[in-house]
């Protein structure tokens, strides 16, 4: 065990976890956020996509260890009243079918629109290329991301 | 006017004669991940809450300021009840949907009918009691109002939450709901015309969207508990082995490792099967995982260790077969058979699937001497508990279950094999336990949809298709008995259907559109290759079969022709059939299950070699449309889901263990393959059907039939990636 700190939805949280512990689980047992889903534990489904320092990471494969004094936004903390012009869309497009698939979804369509604000329909498939939706809801999601990009 | 007598039990309106502050119709808060003030204050966070409740009846109770909550009886899966069973009782309610609150109901057979996620049925068979439920519930309102103002009730009438009488008096629901609450229960109640639904037909978003884009508590996986425990199983690596050896000596060094106990009591299988299981039980998931990971552990063989060779050799065997009692027998194929001028044949193959819900299986369970309360997503709560019941020696009112919402079901959460074994666990440790299943656990642990062949075999003579022989070959059996009813049946005079099963040790269930999820696409593009045969029109060929059948009511057949004609011309009409631009192939399917009629066209084009599937079009019956985003949802997500199915999906077996484990190595459909989707409803005012499954079958048998028009490739067996031609 050992005790790490990370600033989580800008506020720092310490916690005393084994240093192997995914952040996923760090999220969902210690912490309580349980927004941030499990799909895979392999970095291949997107439901456990959150921000580190900015950028998208799949949380359930990595280890506390690694992210100790890293700025960790997940889906609680993407905004205020969910104001975020994606919660926005998401709700104008009614996307979610089952629903547990969204946050990761919503986490990775944050970052790309952060990063290209008017993405391509390519640009949008390769981004969205990681997060699985069993539901299928893809049309909607992408209709969404559409809708909330300039 | 519609006249509905009420036939709804008494105890079914339980009323409650005072003010029942914020209390709950039923007590299920002792979880506090989901409180039952919490979630409503949560989800009325733009609603004032009312200091009183006033129960008008199991479903639904009336705050003194108008605000209406409803329970919604079934479970959750993404197929939308959780919205769309509450819009039809506040529909007949006549309330403003702006000043609805909605609750999961827990488990409770009393109040509550046919508590299941299954076969498409919510809707179809929750519309009568749902509808009388609110319009019995605003009878109250109208009755109780028009004793106050000492008028007769048919001079007075409800609309959006206020009752009026006719010498214009008026009292909002709130005001009157406490009085309405003591009221006797009407014994007939008026339904609305449909033409007059407000609610029903508009578009209300999902009542839990707030949640699911904030990450708010939602599902089972997202339970908690003071002093709850994490278990995760080590379960046979492979079908047919049993627990050989054990050693537990570096799992309990694992920093949060707690305890190692087997388990496995032979009143937890559906199979009647004694299965040892490991649990490794911690104090957080991660701490399981490693934990199971740790464990020594050799699985023996018990049984025959099967191959996907083997079945295949079974299943060719039984194709020969033909059944003792077939499923339908009309004329006499041999005789017909032998008059023929032409024969077709064509053998279809469909390998096991995993269902792959994205919340891996997972149940709560708090089992002690005194109390047995479970929480998580199941599909079937009912036969759940019984069988929790029956596992713990308790009576079944002393097992209480609530339903979380599901990340997906798609048929697996049906099985509650999950939910046993968190009750065999928690009893056993006697703490709060939250069992989870690792993806790996989730996707080799069975119930798959089960490998299957299908044999089809038609006679042509003068141009006329006179004989048809199906037979169905499957893994511990895919044929439910009304299958052999719909189409072709009642279409062609000499009709058998064979049905014959291989009993093996790998589980099987219902995987979405159970039955004919594969034998859709197998009949179907069985026919176009029947036109092409016979040199006609492949649209033709099905409307003059469905004339045939039409033509042919004393044939029993579960089908509606009409509608399949109905469906078939629109979806022509929408896709603008026959005039695709140069380079796009279009293929064509019906198919009616779960008592839907769809038809489909998906447009394929060639790129770099491959044929790229990039539009279907869909047309529907399943009568009057209750939420329209949602219903389209459906429709996407079928549709996409039977694609991605038929192109990527399968499970194969070697010495009982299943060929992939985690999605690097089982391949599902991902943003960028999906096609684009257009859906027409067709206008209706009938009852509604059910949408969950009937979009699926026909999606695979449309793909098929355009690949066909584009490539000159016939498909006999899914996945299609794997059959494929590269061309070019």
């Amino acid at each position: 065990m050992a005790t790490y700190s990370i600033k989580i939805n800008n506020e720092t949280r310490q916690v005393d976890v084994d240093p192997d512990t995914p952040l996923l689980w760090v999220l969902r047992d210690n912490l309580n956020l349980v927004g941030t889903k499990y799909g895979c534990g392999i970095a291949q489904c997107g439901a456990c996509t959150v921000h580190m320092n900015g950028d998208p990471i799949r949380s359930c494969s990595v280890p506390i260890s690694r992210i100790d004094g890293a700025s960790i936004t997940t889906i609680e903390g993407l905004s205020e009243n969910t104001s975020h012009p994606l919660q926005k869309a998401w709700q104008e497009h009614d996307v979610p079918q089952c629903g547990y698939c969204q946050a990761g979804q919503i986490m990775s369509a944050a970052a790309l629109l952060k990063s290209n604000a008017s993405p391509s329909d390519e640009e949008i498939d390769k981004a969205m290329h990681g997060n699985i939706c069993r539901c299928a809801s893809y049309t909607k999601i992408k209709a969404a991301i559409k809708s909330a990009s300039k | 006017m519609n006249k509905s007598e009420n036939k709804l039990q008494r105890r079914t309106f339980i009323k409650a004669s005072t003010a029942v502050g914020g209390g709950l119709l039923l007590g299920f808060n002792w979880f506090f991940s989901c409180k039952a003030d919490t979630i409503l204050e949560e989800e009325a966070s733009k609603l004032v809450m009312p200091d009183n409740w006033y129960e008008m009846n199991g479903f639904l109770k009336i705050g003194e300021n108008g605000v209406v909550t409803i329970m919604s009886p079934n479970p959750e899966i993404g197929q939308n009840v959780k919205t769309s069973m509450p819009m039809i009782i506040a529909e007949e309610l006549d309330v403003d949907w702006a000043n609805v609150v909605v609750e999961q109901a827990p488990l409770n057979s009393d109040l509550f009918k046919r508590q299941v996620a299954g076969g498409s049925q919510s809707i179809r068979q929750g519309w009568d009691s749902l509808r009388k439920t609110g319009a019995t519930a605003k009878q109250m309102l109208i009755n109780a109002a028009a004793e106050k103002w000492e008028v007769d009730p048919s001079n007075c009438t409800a609309n959006m939450g206020v009752v009026n009488s006719s010498t214009g008096l008026s009292l909002s629901y709130g005001e009157i709901a406490s009085d309405a609450a003591k009221m006797e229960v009407p014994t007939e109640v008026k339904l609305k015309e449909a033409n007059d639904f407000k609610i029903i037909g508009n578009s209300k978003t999902n009542v839990d969207m707030e949640k699911i884009i904030t990450g708010k508590p939602l599902f089972g996986i997202d339970t908690k508990k003071e002093g709850m425990v994490y278990a995760v199983v080590s379960r046979p690596k492979g079908f047919g082995m049993k627990l050989g050896s054990l050693d537990d000596a570096e799992t309990r060094k694992v920093n949060g490792v707690i305890d190692v106990i087997q388990f496995g009591d032979i009143n937890a299988s559906r199979q009647g099967k004694q299965v040892d299981k490991v649990a490794v039980i911690a104090s957080s998931t991660w701490a399981a995982m490693k934990g199971r990971k740790a464990l020594k552990i050799d699985w023996i063989k018990n049984e025959t260790l099967e191959d996907t060779s083997f079945h295949d050799s079974k299943l060719d065997e039984l194709l020969k077969v033909k059944s003792e009692k077939p499923k339908r027998n009309d004329g006499d194929i041999e005789k017909a058979f032998k008059t023929c001028d032409q024969i077709i044949e064509k053998v279809y193959e469909a390998p096991f699937l995993p269902h792959n819900c994205l919340e891996p299986m997972n149940f709560f369970a708090d089992v002690t001497d005194d109390k047995a309360e479970f929480s998580g997503p199941i599909q079937t709560p009912a036969w759940t508990r019984s069988r929790i019941a029956k596992l713990l020696g308790r009576e079944e009112q002393d097992v209480k279950i609530n339903m979380t919402r599901m990340g997906g079901g798609f048929g697996r959460r049906l099985y509650g094999d999950f939910a046993t074994e968190a009750a065999e666990i928690s009893a056993k440790i006697k703490k709060p336990t939250q069992l989870i299943f690792t993806r790996e656990d989730d996707m080799t642990a069975g119930t798959y949809r089960p490998a299957s062949k299908y044999r089809i075999k038609a006679g042509i003579k003068n141009g006329e298709i006179i004989a048809y022989h199906l037979t169905e070959a499957a893994v511990n059996g895919n044929m439910f008995d009304s299958i052999a009813n719909y189409f072709p049946a009642g279409s062609i005079p000499n009709l058998r259907v064979d049905a014959n099963t291989f009993e093996s040790n790998v589980t099987t269930g219902a995987w979405r559109a159970p039955y004919t999820n594969f034998l859709a696409f197998a009949e179907q593009s069985f026919f176009d290759e029947l036109a092409e045969t016979l040199g006609k029109d492949e649209i033709e060929l099905r409307l003059e079969l469905y004339e045939k059948a039409k033509a042919n009511p004393e044939a029993k057949y579960e089908y509606d022709p009409e509608k399949a004609i109905e469906v078939t011309k629109l979806v022509l009409e929408k896709s603008s059939w026959g005039k695709a631009a140069q380079g796009v192939s279009q293929g064509f399917c019906m198919y009616f299950s779960h008592n839907t009629h769809v038809a489909e066209v998906a447009e394929v084009v060639m790129k770099s070699g491959m044929p790229v599937v990039t539009k279907v079009t869909a047309a529907i019956h399943c009568g009057i449309v209750i939420n329209p985003a949602a219903a389209k949802n459906q429709v996407e997500g079928g549709i996409i889901d039977g694609i991605g199915h038929a192109m990527y999906g399968e499970i194969k077996f070697d010495k009982g263990v299943p060929s992939a484990n985690n999605f690097n190595n089982y391949r599902l459909i991902r943003m960028g393959e999906n096609p684009a989707i257009d859906v027409h409803f067709v206008k209706s005012q009938e009852s509604p059907t059910g949408l969950g499954e009937p979009s699926l079958p026909p999606a695979a048998g449309a793909v098929a039939n355009a690949i066909f028009k584009a490539t000159g490739q016939r498909f006999y067996k899914q996945p299609f990636i794997k059959e494929l031609t590269i061309l070019g």
